[in-house]
């Protein structure tokens, strides 16, 4: 192990968990889930907050790597990135009993119809 | 030209280019952290290249479309439990940044809703964790590939 590598990997880990700490960027991560590859003005589409803050939280997400931009002509297309998720996941998820943790995820979906369990 | 399904990966791995192309063209490396199966080609523009296992069965496979180590290597791509959709487009960057590099893996499939992309779709994160960890610390994070109930 590397201990510096380990401290680069907490900076890394703070920049995602402060990304995903926000309500709206969550919510602009579940739309692209939906639907991958929107320009800002899809993403804008039905929000209450405004364009100018979309394209923050947009930025903060990128800066976490959760981001990835692609230009496509002269639109910017926004895709999620989960490998940093994944991660996260595989460094205190992974360790434990996935499978049991998947079952009560879904008996949890299932008993309160939370479709982002 | 608007692809239908398109997924966007990217990590920044401490490494070299040189390091990471031989990661990910080198047979005996891919299986360590490709969950057993190793990449197989000349790597030279217009070869083959397979996904096997060590039992001989081929998983995914195509040609090479672009080669330019270590920069870009651009493939076509069919898995076999989904042939009949035909190729799928990936493309693998390495740019470097700073010590590390940064690897965008895109996979395209002119399908709008592609049943290789969404194999690949639940592959990739793990195999790019695995990936990272081993070029970064010598160990992967998953020797196997976990059972899904799907």
């Amino acid at each position: 192990m590397q201990p510096n590598g380990c401290i680069i990997q907490c900076m890394d880990d703070d920049a995602v968990f402060k990304a995903l700490a926000d309500p709206h960027r969550r919510q602009l991560l579940d739309r692209l889930f939906d639907r991958n590859g929107q320009t800002l003005g899809e993403l804008c589409h039905g929000l209450e907050i405004s364009r100018q803050a979309v394209a923050k939280h947009l930025a903060l997400l990128e800066a976490a790597n959760l981001l990835s931009c692609q230009w496509q002509g002269r639109e910017k297309l926004h895709y999620l990135n989960p490998v940093p998720i994944n991660q996260i996941a595989e460094r205190w998820i992974g360790k434990f009993d996935q499978h049991r943790l998947r079952a009560l995820s879904a008996l949890k979906q299932a008993l309160e119809g939370d479709p982002h369990g | 030209m608007a692809s239908a399904s398109t997924f966007v990966y990217v990590t920044f791995i401490r490494t070299t280019p040189q390091k990471l192309w031989q990661a990910l063209t080198t047979p005996e490396f891919s299986r360590q952290y490709w969950f057993g199966v190793s990449t197989v080609s000349s790597w030279e523009t217009g070869a083959p290249w397979a996904l096997k296992f060590d039992d001989g069965r081929v998983p995914d496979s195509g040609i090479v479309t672009e080669s330019d180590p270590p920069r870009r290597l651009a493939l076509t791509w069919r898995h076999e439990l989904v042939a009949e959709e035909g190729y799928t487009r990936c493309v693998f960057d390495l740019e470097p940044d700073g010590d590390s590099v940064k690897l965008t893996i895109t996979h395209t499939s002119e399908l709008e809703h592609s049943k290789v992309i969404q194999h690949i779709s639940k592959g990739w994160p793990r195999i790019i964790s695995n990936l990272k960890s081993l070029l970064e610390t010598g160990t992967v994070l998953f020797a196997e590939r976990i059972q899904t109930c799907s």
